[in-house]
């Protein structure tokens, strides 16, 4: 079967940026950047992106490129069984995500419509938790499905699934090449109007102000590389898989500078835009920036409703075009997740790639109907938190250590990438990965278990957000856990015969 | 804003908006630089 390739360098640019450019960019980074000390907090971002962050694009854009496969065919090219386990525990942390991601970009798809006449009324809470989420049942329960999210998440998933049967040159770049431009120019129209209502300076003074006493506290450098290493769509399976549909003669280094810097571009847009719009409505209150500042669901469907509905005009064209941009950022992001395990149940089981987006995006389609029931907040809450922490972040350490340290694979990639690459890779690419990303995220994941091992939360339980111990075990721990346990269950059997050769001097 | 949050946000603004500014002018030149090799070595 012949290998599907990327039209352009810029459709490829595209799809890895608008993998990059999700959710996050947009209700995460503005209020990490506000709580770690402001304009201060740059320092720190800065330095993580081109010590990890960029770092790591580089390596997993290399691999791709090199071994020519998914991220477990990519990883049993390098290394054999020992490695192709990895590869499988990235593309199911990968399929988890994807069947909660979908929930949101459903909301945000519903909130688009709502914006048109504010249908939210005042009480924006209310109507999120009570009114569209029904969320009345407890933590762990299900309770009914609500129809107002299950028709949009069928639509999300319609809209996804098609585009990833169209291929990878027709479906994913063209719909990228569409996507991105488009955000870009919704999102910058946001950002223009936010900037230009009144109290607008006094959030930008909260967001940019500088507390440089802040940085010499490490928990600063720990958000810091944890929110360029979410945010960068690094240790997820993505990359590697975009990067193994180049085609030989490609400029992989440059490629990563490119996507890290416009990830890093739109979110400082983002936080100007999102900061403009807070001190808007903190000036509208008579309250402080900091008492209406958060981030998040809450961020999105609480607060930036009842800004929408204290605005001087337009407010329907206003909310219609945030969550717009929330929809489309979304959307080439679960595009991009949903891509690593089609890629690799259709080369591990050589069944064609149509049968693959059907068998696994028509699974992940229906595992995400749990997310849309009346308790699909408290499921989907708990299951991020856990998949990100010890998904996502304990992925990204062992997969430097085991490149670096094990299998001794940094010369060998570094020789692949300076061959074809403009940029040429020096000592520090080494260094970063092999040396500052594991102390890094070594140290934030020894935290991360000792806050949940000894239950150290501020809660009633100690358990993250007060949930019981029996729902975080169920819902957080099985389905962090399930991710690695199926990753080492499917490096268990044969690749198919077509995948089974490969000459590593290529 | 005060002075020190208008610095910041230049700076912040001139390295990222300016890191991707030059990162996508060296993906051009060096495309056209590649077209170009690529004619000559045709001829």
């Amino acid at each position: 079967m012949e290998r599907s390739q990327w039209g352009t360098r810029a459709g490829f640019i595209m799809a890895a940026v608008g993998s990059a450019v999700g959710l996050g960019n947009i209700w995460r980074f503005p209020y990490v950047a506000y709580e770690n000390g402001g304009g201060a907090f740059f320092i720190p971002y800065l330095f993580a992106l081109l010590t990890a962050g960029i770092p790591i694009l580089i390596l997993e854009f290399t691999i791709g490129h090199k071994y020519r496969g998914s991220a477990p065919l990519s990883f049993f090219r390098m290394g054999g069984k020992k490695l192709e386990w990895m590869g499988w525990w990235a593309v199911f942390v990968s399929f988890i995500i994807s069947v909660y991601y979908a929930v949101i970009i459903a909301w945000a798809m519903r909130y688009t419509i709502f914006s048109f006449n504010q249908a939210w009324g005042t009480d924006t809470q209310d109507f999120l938790f009570n009114d569209f989420l029904q969320l009345t049942v407890q933590p762990g329960q299900t309770g009914g499905i609500v129809w107002g999210v299950f028709i949009p998440l069928a639509l999300v998933w319609i809209i996804t699934l098609g585009i990833l049967l169209a291929g990878v040159k027709k479906g994913i770049e063209l719909a990228n090449r569409i996507f991105i431009p488009t955000l870009v120019v919704i999102f910058l129209a946001v950002v223009i109007r936010a900037v230009t209502l009144d109290g607008a300076l006094t959030g930008l003074e909260a967001f940019f102000q500088p507390d440089f006493d802040a940085i010499l506290n490490p928990t600063v450098w720990v958000a810091a590389y944890g929110h360029i290493f979410f945010s960068l769509s690094v240790a997820f399976a993505i990359m590697i898989t975009y990067s193994s549909y180049l085609p030989k003669k490609s400029d992989i280094t440059n490629n990563a500078f490119i996507t890290g810097f416009a990830n890093s571009a739109f979110e400082l847009l983002a936080g100007i835009g999102i900061f403009a719009a807070l001190g808007f409505m903190a000036a509208q209150q008579g309250v402080a920036v900091g008492d209406v500042a958060t981030a998040g669901v809450g961020l999105a469907f609480v607060v930036f409703p009842q800004i929408i509905n204290e605005f001087p005009g337009f407010n329907g064209l206003f909310g219609t075009l945030f969550f717009l941009s929330l929809t489309l950022a979304g959307l080439t992001s679960l595009i991009s997740i949903t891509e690593t395990y089609v890629a690799g149940f259709s080369e591990k089981f050589g069944i064609s790639r149509n049968k693959a987006v059907l068998f696994g995006g028509g699974l992940a389609a229906l595992i995400s109907i749990l997310f849309a029931t009346q308790g699909g907040l408290y499921f989907l809450d708990l299951a991020d938190y856990f998949i990100n922490q010890f998904g996502v972040a304990a992925i990204g350490l062992v997969e430097v250590v085991l490149v670096v340290w094990v299998f001794r694979k940094a010369d060998l990639l570094k020789g692949h990438a300076n061959e074809i690459s403009d940029i040429r890779l020096g000592a520090w690419w080494k260094f970063s990965l092999g040396i500052i990303t594991p102390i890094v995220l070594g140290y934030m994941m020894f935290g991360l278990l000792k806050l949940n091992i000894l239950k150290e939360f501020e809660t009633e339980t100690g358990n993250y957000e007060g949930y019981s111990d029996m729902f975080t075990l169920a819902g957080g721990v099985a389905v962090a856990a399930a991710a690695l346990i199926f990753g080492i269950l499917f490096s268990i059997g044969k690749w198919h015969k077509e995948q089974g050769e490969y000459d590593e001097r290529n | 804003m005060t002075v020190s949050s208008i610095v910041v946000m230049i700076i912040g603004m001139v390295i990222i908006w300016g890191g991707l500014a030059a990162s996508i002018i060296h993906a051009v030149r060096s495309s056209k630089k590649n077209k170009a090799r690529d004619a000559a070595n045709n001829v």
